[in-house]
């Protein structure tokens, strides 16, 4: 078994009003869970068995697609459930801030920008924000797409597919994002892997 | 009923935090254009129990509203594409600017996707008979072997996307999937029939069980609406 399924850093309750119990139950015990399972059936006597996730999706990109799939999802929930928290959002740390005023126009641009993303990301997919070549960028990407695999190191990811959303607001996507960037995102948990990037 | 109940207060709690934004949303009344979205041909209950009303009702009158919209929001600049019929514009998005390919890609294909989805449902499942009987024991090896291949197609779609089953002027059938709003449009061919297997189609009765939507969808396929469509495809007047 190369995947485990991490327990939520927090009760399942205990991000509403902006995601609901019964859509972290579905995300992570269901979702999340299978993608593990049919990740860790697919690695099953091949040679990527044993690797770590980070190996994984950047190995079997372009080469096995099914494979892709259930890392790059693994590797998307593992962080997406750890850039959430109760009571999130709130001031952006100074470290992050700085880098978002010199390299994105400014906190509230970023803002925009990224909800954009997510927006613009036709079907299911992830809204990113990433270091690549040392500087700050927005991203987005289709599936289980992550900029592990554009030359890039993710420090804060959305999910858009609906399933991540669909329970609490339906069809309006706009709205899940804004509540994600204003109340739920854990910018320790983003500062953390800012601090690790090269 | 209490499960939806919970569902509405939280999306009003949500709503108080924007209700800036959603002011904003609803103000956009859908432009003036050359597409419009038809009313659903049954009442959105029609489909119960294998698809909720509430899942019609937010499909047919917010997903595909917005596709309608977003459609012709694209093409206001372009009187010349959109005079174009909506399957010939999509059999040939080469020659549409690049400045509006991807929107009208994404919203006429969505469009075209929708208004084939809604029109081929309402029905009491069952199985066809005639003509398109045979063509389908001809081509996909009876109704039995045609329902586990266009399940399996949809459950192995990575995402969003569609299953169809696609018909050419001779009646060859053929089951294909897609990803997003592609359509076979796209590749100048022919829908007969198509589910739609985005998360929005399911997810309110299924959640991440979208084996059993394909499973049940076949319980409210209306036979008749197909064989019409079949009858058009081979007279070459078929379109969306
Ligand atoms: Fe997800
Ligand atoms: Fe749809």
């Amino acid at each position: 078994m190369t995947f485990t399924l991490p327990d939520l850093p927090y009760a399942y309750d205990a991000l509403q009003p902006y995601m609901s119990k019964e859509t972290l139950e579905f995300h992570h015990d269901k979702h999340h869970k299978a993608y593990v399972d049919t990740g860790n059936n697919l690695l099953k006597g091949s040679e990527l068995e044993g690797k770590s996730v980070e190996e994984i999706v950047k190995a079997s990109y372009g080469k096995n697609q099914p494979l892709f799939n259930n890392a790059g999802q693994h590797y998307n929930h593992i962080h997406f459930w750890q850039w959430m928290k109760p009571n999130g959002g709130g001031a952006i740390p100074g470290s992050i801030e700085k880098r978002i005023e010199s390299d994105l126009g400014g906190v509230e641009k970023f803002k925009a920008d990224f909800v954009q993303a997510g927006i613009g990301q036709f079907g299911s997919g992830w809204a990113w924000l990433a270091v690549k070549n040392g500087k700050l960028e927005i991203m987005k990407t289709p599936n289980g797409e992550n900029p592990l695999v554009h030359g890039a190191e993710p420090i804060l990811g959305v999910d858009v597919w609906e399933h991540s959303y669909y329970i609490d607001y339906r069809n309006r996507r706009p709205d899940y994002l804004k509540a994600f960037i204003e109340n739920l995102v854990n910018w320790e948990h983003v500062e953390e892997m800012l601090s690790k990037t090269a | 009923m209490a499960h939806y109940h919970r569902r509405a207060l939280l999306a009003g709690a949500t709503a108080l935090t924007f209700a800036a934004s959603i002011r904003q949303a609803s103000a956009q009344a859908a432009p003036a254009g050359p597409y419009k979205l038809d009313p659903l041909p049954y009442p959105a209950n029609a489909n119960e129990p294998h698809i909720d009303a509430k899942t019609m009702e937010i499909h047919h009158g917010r997903h595909h509203q917005a596709y309608v919209t977003n459609l012709n929001a694209a093409l206001k600049e372009h009187a010349d594409l959109a005079k174009k019929p909506l399957h010939e514009l999509l059999a040939s998005l080469d020659q549409v600017p690049q400045s509006v390919r991807t929107a009208i890609r994404n919203n006429g294909g969505g469009h075209a996707n929708h208004a084939m989805f809604w029109q081929i449902m309402g029905g009491k499942g069952g199985e066809p008979g005639g003509e398109l009987k045979a063509a389908i024991d001809r081509d996909l090896g009876g109704f039995e072997a045609m329902k586990k291949a266009f399940n399996t197609a949809g459950a192995g779609r990575f995402g969003s996307g569609w299953v169809f089953v696609t018909v050419d002027k001779a009646g060859k059938l053929a089951i294909t999937s897609k990803p997003n709003q592609d359509t076979p449009l796209m590749d100048g061919e022919r829908v007969l029939f198509g589910n739609d297997v985005w998360e929005h189609a399911y997810y309110l009765t299924y959640q991440n069980r979208r084996p059993d939507y394909l499973a049940a969808w076949w319980n409210v396929v209306d036979w008749s609406k197909v064989s019409e469509r079949f009858a058009a495809a081979k007279a070459g007047t078929l379109t969306i």
